[in-house]
């Protein structure tokens, strides 16, 4: 099916979220949308997928103008929408998932499940989809849940397949094997659009590129001949350059070290497993690995967040092991946690409250128990403006910011204090390019100030644009230790696999 | 008021000007029209909905809105009408800034009325074991005692939330029975109980622990009394507490986003504990209160349901201490102009209940609202606790 969305308008108060929004997605073709966060792509998936009216503008699918006046409509239509968070029941099976809402019955209220079982399996064998139809879906990876949201969607009848941000939860593997389920399905004459920021991806699958910025198209581009740099460039309106410069490191003394870190959990598994870690002054340490290797268990055996069953943290000489997630605050260790809506900042909260959300109770902000709202303004109103948060509006709450802006706040909150130790888990992730690259001078900066840096990232291109010096965790070990200018990210990349030791 | 585009991301904030306070904003996130105007909107449709109840019943028109005359008559018509709405509002103010304050740090404190009752009885205790003390000495002793006793009773469901994670509504409501048996209990003691009587009623309290009448010198059958006084001065303490000190910014930072709390080195369990002491020695205000400026000794229940009132009336008054008083005073009229309407319109007291009922669904269901008069309202500020589920 050929779907063209033709003029598509839509006004929210106060915000044009798309204006003359015109594309076309071609039958066996993927389509890639890409654009910053805001510049309209939910909201053009929400009329597509018929949650919100149009004011103008047409959606043609096969030459026929639609007229969608809810989901159920556009699912009639033949249009299937794959979320980034999965709308599965965890502990369903796989078949009660699929079947869930359309199921098959043989009698008023009697669900016929061998039916059910049949038709996922048919479609399952028919796209090449492998999956178990009786497993437990909080049971399986990750990427396996993605392939039960696909199938649920085509049990549906869809032949337009929307993926929002696909690959944002997966590992390369799966990425992989992601990108072999969208060629499956393009050779069945699926149509394909594939939301997403992450530009290579779009560059390695799409055969058509549109680029919206600030809910216009900005332009089309052809995957053959277009560089991340110009797909970067239309998306943000501005020359974008996506290589950090940094000069060579000069690491100074030994600033953090873990002994024999050991943590375990609820049934006594290893988390991490006698890891051994140095981050020098002056350096910024990569930690690599593919999300759930041990990665977010490293940095809160150093926060103090996690407790370790084993081993010592040690921090300017001294064994910091028994602190609390406070005494190391106060110690000098600053950290931009990986999860920045659930632990980075309280939503709730203003852009002021959140810039001082772990030195609140302490000179200048804080006197004999009470706060200086004064005091708080004051360096709120300044951090805003050297950390570049947009818009500047310290009263504004922090559910208010982009992910972007958020992630500026919280990266304000941190590098603002003068501290020997900076930890920044994901300190990208779901960004746009333009606070990316923000955020990539700030750490290279503070590294020139002679700061001891450590950055976990899933990202291997953030990895290698940064780090001086790389490690790789794979099952809760440490398992390479590699300088960045000696490796490549496909040694680094087998090493994330487990595939070599 | 923030335009936030529809997938939530860009916001275009027109600056909102001078005097805009870093701490004016509430962890609800609701902009003052909302605030107003939805609680406006509930108490008039709840007004209505009564009238309806009212003459579905066999009254007619006329007699319907006569007996609305006499609600506003026993409400605030007179002074008299007025010194008894204060009078029924005082413990309101207590267990709604009791289950306010909960809320604000994500805990949902059902156990107002064992905390309430806690307080009365060591209210009373101290009132009637000390003689001879002077005023300035023996009622704020009693206070103090009042507030403990209440303390005492948030304290422990706190910790067990704490330490063993034991979810806060289950205990307090369990909390609740034990205190209600035990007052029973208590007051068939010779500790309590009165010389000479066999029913269960606690020894009066002496003249220097009673709270002051504050219009006695105008007409002796006013009975608003220096508990108000004493509420005020809590919900103006609550207030600075929670907006103004590294305490409240704990607190509602625990309510808001314990994961956040927790990176930022506040101590979750600390807070839980301290939230519901706090909590508890409020309700235990609102017993004291009553016993010290309006009863003058204990007897079986006592509580008389204040302590679920509160819950009322902090979802009316949205968890923001000035809007619990303003409904804890909402609340207090029509109770007073409810006793009015029912001596004089003949229209029974029961119709209070039922149209605060309706009050507080129409306010917990916003949407309601916004679909009957067509205003906008921000969804968000529906959730009033995140006490619930894990």
């Amino acid at each position: 099916m050929e779907l063209e969305l033709r003029g598509i308008t839509k006004q929210f108060p106060g915000v044009l979220a798309n204006d003359d929004v015109t594309l076309t997605a071609r039958s066996g073709k993927v389509l890639a949308l890409i654009g910053e966060n805001g510049a309209g792509k939910s909201t053009l998936m929400n009329v597509l997928s018929g949650l919100y009216r149009p004011d103008a503008g047409e959606i043609i699918i096969d030459g026929t103008v639609q007229d969608f006046s809810g989901p159920g409509d556009a699912i009639a239509a033949g249009i299937g929408m794959v979320h980034q968070h999965f709308m599965l029941v965890p502990v369903f099976s796989v078949w009660e998932n699929v079947v869930l809402g359309v199921e098959p019955v043989s009698g008023p209220g009697v669900l016929n499940r061998k039916e059910a079982r049949t038709e996922v399996r048919e479609i399952s064998q028919r796209y090449g989809l492998a999956v178990d139809p009786d497993a437990l879906v909080e049971e399986l990876p990750v990427g396996i849940q993605q392939r039960v949201e696909i199938i649920k969607v085509l049990l549906r009848g869809a032949k337009i397949l929307v993926f929002d941000e696909p690959t944002a939860v997966l590992t390369p593997q799966e990425v992989e094997e992601f990108f072999g389920i969208v060629a499956e399905l393009k050779g069945r004459g699926a149509t394909i659009i594939f939301i997403t920021h992450k530009l290579k991806e779009a560059l390695a699958i799409a055969d058509d590129i549109t680029v919206l910025r600030g809910g216009k198209v900005a332009g089309h581009a052809d995957p053959a001949t277009a560089t991340p740099e110009q797909l970067a460039s239309m998306m943000v309106g501005r020359d974008i350059d996506l290589v950090v410069d940094k000069t060579a490191a000069s690491p100074g003394e030994e600033v953090l070290t873990l002994r024999g870190v050991h943590m375990v959990d609820d049934y006594g598994r290893a988390l991490l497993n006698h890891v051994d870690l140095t981050v020098r002054a002056g350096e910024i340490v990569g930690v690599a690995g593919i999300q759930g290797n041990g990665q977010t268990e490293l940095v809160e055996a150093i926060t103090g967040l996690l407790p370790l069953a084993d081993g010592a943290v040690e921090f300017l000489g001294t064994d910091i092991t028994d602190f609390s997630p406070r005494r190391r605050h106060e110690a000098g260790i600053a950290h931009v946690p990986e999860d920045r809506n659930h632990m980075g900042m309280v939503g709730s909260f203003s852009v002021a409250e959140n810039l001082v959300l772990d030195s609140y109770y302490a000179p200048p902000f804080s006197r004999r128990g009470v706060m200086d709202g004064g005091a708080i303004r004051q360096s709120a109103e300044t951090l805003v403006r050297d950390f570049d948060v947009r818009p500047p509006l310290i009263d504004n709450t922090g559910d208010a910011l982009s992910g972007g802006n958020a992630q500026k706040m919280i990266v304000a909150r941190e590098f603002s204090r003068d501290v020997p130790l900076v930890i920044c888990a994901q300190p990208t992730r779901g960004i746009d390019v333009g606070s990316i690259e923000y955020i990539h001078e700030q750490i290279v900066r503070k590294r020139d100030e002679g700061k001891a840096i450590l950055i976990v990232s899933t990202e291997l291109d953030e990895i290698f644009a940064l780090s001086d010096r790389i490690v790789v965790m794979y099952d809760g070990r440490i398992v390479a230790e590699k300088q960045a200018s000696e490796t490549s990210p496909t040694e680094i990349g087998l090493y994330m696999a487990g595939k070599a030791s | 008021m923030s335009i936030t585009s529809p997938d939530g991301k860009t916001t275009i904030e027109p600056d909102d000007g001078a005097g805009a306070s870093f701490f004016r904003r509430l962890t609800t996130a609701t902009d003052w029209k909302t605030a107003f105007v939805i609680p406006a909107l509930a108490v008039l449709t709840a007004l209505i909905i009564g009238a309806v109840i009212i003459m579905l019943t066999g009254y007619s028109l006329a007699e319907t809105l006569e007996a609305y005359r006499a609600l506003l008559q026993g409400s605030v018509g007179s002074l008299r009408a007025i010194s008894q709405t204060l009078t029924e509002a005082t413990p309101l103010v207590f267990t709604g800034l009791a289950v306010a304050l909960a809320f604000r740090a994500g805990l949902f404190n059902i156990g107002g009325e064992g905390q309430l009752l806690m307080g009365g009885m060591l209210a009373v205790l101290a009132g009637f074991t000390f003689t001879g003390l002077p005023l300035f000495v023996h009622l704020p002793l009693a206070i103090l005692a009042g507030a403990i006793g209440g303390a005492i009773w948030g304290f422990i469901p706190g910790l067990l939330k704490a330490r063993t994670g034991a979810h806060e509504v289950i205990v307090t409501i369990m909390m609740n029975y034990i205190a209600y048996r035990l007052v029973d209990y208590l007051l068939k003691t010779t500790l309590f109980q009165r010389e000479g009587r066999n029913d269960p009623i606690s020894k009066t309290i002496e003249p220097s622990a009673e709270l002051p009448a504050l219009l006695g010198w105008l007409d002796p059958a006013m009975k608003v009394h220096a508990g108000l006084i004493l509420a005020i001065g809590a919900a103006v303490f609550i207030w600075w507490l929670l907006f103004r000190t590294n305490t409240g910014f704990e607190f509602r930072a625990v309510g808001a986003n314990p994961s956040a709390a927790r990176y930022a080195g506040m101590s979750v369990s600390r807070v839980y504990i301290l939230v519901m002491t706090i909590s508890g020695a409020l309700a235990g205000l609102a017993g004291t209160s009553q016993v010290l400026g309006l009863l003058d000794r204990a007897s079986p229940g006592f509580s008389a349901g204040l302590g679920f009132d509160g819950i009322a009336v902090a979802l009316l008054g949205r968890s923001n201490p000035a809007g619990v008083v303003a409904a804890a005073l909402l609340f207090g009229g029509l109770n007073a102009g409810g006793q009015y309407m029912q001596a004089n319109a003949n229209v029974g007291i029961d119709l209070i209940s039922v149209i605060q009922a309706l009050i507080i669904i129409f306010v917990a269901a916003p949407a309601l609202i916004s679909a009957i008069y067509r205003v906008k309202t921000d969804a968000s500020s529906t959730q009033i606790s995140k006490g619930w589920g894990a």
